[in-house]
């Protein structure tokens, strides 16, 4: 276990930004930090780097407090995008990684090939300001990973990406895992989170309400959802028990089930009723989840 | 590389190799040869100056005492014609002025002046002062007195002014102390102002562009604000060099003239304690300014305030430049001395005081030490708001954003 945190709270005068969180992140994953806006997922960010106070609790890196020290260590991509807007790519880089303990020719060398990988080579010299800002992202996600971080906060990654971008920087994640690196990383999208993490934690108002491995987190879920496809009217199984949520679909229905085993009731039913195109368990997605456990508590 | 010098070193290559350090510093390049050739810039436009005044002397005795004076800036002719023609020849432009001579009843002389317009009170004053002393030599060969002797009577009193205290600055020296202190006041004031709204504006443009939270994700923020205070100083040091220089190359160049100027400040042979103590006090003045501009440029979201922000700040130090302009007359006044150890004053009051009075050690050593302690101080409290300031952004209310930056700071 590499990153921990302990009981961690953060107040902001009467407001609870983080209540008493504890998470331990293990060495070399992806962690994905999930909640909705304001959930305290920058504000943990935060924490971890230092920038912040803690109001309590305990924040470590390998059983050591995280300082300036250790600054060469950790790479951090903001959610609010910021850089140089007037200097060239190539002096805000060595700059920043000069600042992260890397040396000038080293930090060259690697943006080099970092602009190659991300195929804008020609962006060397030009000023940030004259790039589009999904490019202006590559060079902000270049100035978080250049000197080789052990541990990688990515806040908000691939936002305001388009698909081909997110699919790049996602490559350059995955290879940075499988060169060592552990990576937290934050996002409102699902579907990123369940690709790419193992552990993740669910933030609502600074609570943590889901906390875990992917894997294990769909399970003890319980539900599962059924996707039919049908030549005869399934409303019936609405009434059903055992059957959370009805959808009726264009050519049958999707369900909700509070348990795998309904799934072979349900089957049962339908046998003789006639023609079945599609009968499918599916794991319930991460989005089904989250709407769940987040969308519960705003209730 | 230590990150401090790192920084240090980024904004002291960024900002000399900005637009803003090529055009300040050319124009005020541009401005000290100006100062410096004065003296031949003055003298070019002063040859065509010279005024005309055409004389119509009706007594025919007073033509001479006026022209036996000889004088740079008139040039006194006389006129033979009638007065009609000397006043269009006026109104055309030949002559600026006509001046009709006579002797009134008593045996004195009167005179009437006539120009195209009576706008140039100074060729009046001068005529009147030449009139004058027509008038006294006139009244006084009526006497009979020698006019050897009415030439001496018009060479000014011999004025020596000496100080009794034998410590304290001669004449000479306190005229010379009076030119440098002046300069040094002067630079200080408009390089403080410059530089400190430099690093205001400097750390907005970091906040504003959010460069600020990797910046500060990789060095304290404490590290981060003094490494651009030194590095801002730096610049400026780069400036006041190249300026030495050019003055220096062109005293060599050119060194009657240039000379001329640079010892009417009592620059040539100004003491070294003089220019000694003003780099102390520009240091100091510098750090003070400096933390609070850096400060206070945290707490602004946009560029645009930044300037807004630090004007308190600029009528502090406007103030402090008033008072000491004034009390560069009277530095041992009461005011003056009292104010040599208010921290926000004392770099240019203490400053007065130091070069034109010989002021105790201990008093030195005070007042620098209030402004150390309240510069040791302000940069603490200044870190502090630092740290919590760029992490805030919205509408920013000096007082208040201080108070939550300090919040923020806080571990609680």
């Amino acid at each position: 276990m590499s990153l921990k945190l302990s009981n961690v709270t953060k107040r902001f005068g009467k407001n609870i930004a983080v209540n008493n969180l504890s998470l331990e992140i293990p060495e070399n994953e992806m962690f994905g930090f999930l909640g909705g806006n304001g959930a305290g997922k920058t504000t943990t960010f935060r924490m971890i780097l230092g920038l912040l106070g803690i109001t309590s609790g305990e924040i470590s890196w390998k059983g050591e407090r995280i300082d300036y020290q250790k600054s060469s260590i950790i790479g951090y991509l903001p959610e609010e995008r910021g850089l140089y807007p007037k200097l060239k790519v190539r002096d805000q880089i060595v700059y920043l990684a000069r600042l992260r303990g890397m040396d000038k020719k080293d930090a060259v060398k690697e943006l080099e090939m970092w602009l190659e990988r991300f195929k804008v080579p020609e962006y060397m010299d030009k000023k940030v300001e004259e790039l589009s800002k999904g490019n202006q992202q590559k060079i902000q996600f270049i100035s978080a990973v250049l000197h080789q971080p052990e541990l990688l906060i990515l806040d908000e990654p691939f936002s305001g990406l388009d698909p081909i971008n997110v699919e790049m920087l996602k490559e350059a994640v995955i290879d940075l895992k499988k060169q060592g690196t552990s990576i937290v990383f934050s996002s409102h999208r699902m579907d990123h989170v369940e690709e790419l993490c193992e552990h993740l934690c669910i933030l609502q108002k600074g609570n943590p309400v889901v906390h875990g491995s992917l894997r294990e987190i769909k399970r003890s879920f319980g539900k599962k959802n059924l996707s039919i496809h049908a030549d005869f009217d399934l409303t019936f199984l609405e009434k059903m028990n055992g059957v959370a949520k009805y959808k009726k679909t264009m050519n049958g229905c999707e369900l909700q089930i509070t348990d795998e085993h309904v799934s072979q009731e349900i089957f049962r039913e339908l046998q003789d009723k006639g023609f079945i195109r599609k009968f499918e368990l599916e794991e319930p997605s991460l989005n089904d989840i989250f709407i769940e456990k987040v969308g519960a508590s705003f209730e | 590389m230590n990150k401090f010098w790192i920084i240090t070193s980024h904004t002291y290559v960024t900002k000399l190799k900005s637009k803003a350090f090529y055009i300040s510093t050319i124009l005020i390049l541009f401005f000290l040869m100006l100062m410096l050739n004065f003296d031949s810039i003055i003298e070019s436009f002063v040859g065509d100056d010279e005024k005309k005044v055409a004389i119509i002397d009706e007594s025919d005795i007073l033509l001479e005492y006026i022209t036996v004076q000889p004088n740079e800036e008139v040039n006194m002719e006389p006129f033979t014609e009638s007065v009609e023609e000397a006043k269009s020849l006026v109104l055309e432009g030949d002559y600026d002025a006509l001046l009709l001579l006579n002797l009134d009843s008593n045996g004195f002389p009167e005179a009437t002046f006539f120009a195209e317009n009576i706008t140039d009170s100074s060729l009046q004053t001068t005529i009147q002062q030449q009139l004058q002393q027509a008038k006294v030599a006139l009244t006084t060969s009526k006497l009979g007195v020698d006019q050897s002797e009415i030439a001496n009577m018009f060479i000014p009193v011999e004025w020596t002014t000496v100080a009794l205290d034998t410590n304290s600055k001669s004449q000479e020296e306190l005229d010379q102390a009076r030119g440098i202190v002046y300069l040094i006041l002067l630079f200080l004031y408009v390089s403080v102002i410059m530089y400190g709204s430099i690093i205001a504006t400097d750390v907005a443009t970091e906040k504003s562009s959010r460069v600020m939270e990797l910046l500060i994700s990789s060095v304290s923020p404490i590290v981060h604000m003094f490494a651009k205070i030194i590095g801002i100083a730096l610049v400026g040091l780069t400036q006041i060099a190249l300026f030495i220089l050019v003055s220096f190359i062109m005293l060599q160049v050119n060194k009657d003239r240039v000379g001329g100027i640079l010892e009417s400040f009592g620059l040539q042979d100004a003491s070294i304690s003089i220019i000694l103590y003003g780099i102390l006090f520009f240091l100091l003045g510098y750090f003070l300014y400096a933390t609070l501009a850096a400060m206070l440029g945290s707490l602004v979201t946009r560029v645009e305030e930044a300037n807004q922000i630090i004007t308190p700040l600029i009528m502090l130090l406007a103030l402090a430049f008033f008072l000491a302009i004034f009390g560069m007359n009277t530095p041992d006044s009461q005011l003056v001395t009292i104010t040599s150890y208010i921290p926000f004053f004392s770099p240019m009051l203490m400053f007065i005081r130091v070069g034109l009075l010989d002021i105790a050690a201990w008093e030195v050593l005070l007042s620098v030490g209030v402004l150390l302690v309240t510069i040791l101080l302000l940069a603490i409290i200044g870190a502090k708001v630092y740290k919590g300031g760029v992490l805030m952004y919205g509408k920013s209310n000096a007082f208040k954003d201080i108070k939550k930056a300090l919040q923020l700071t806080k571990k609680e």
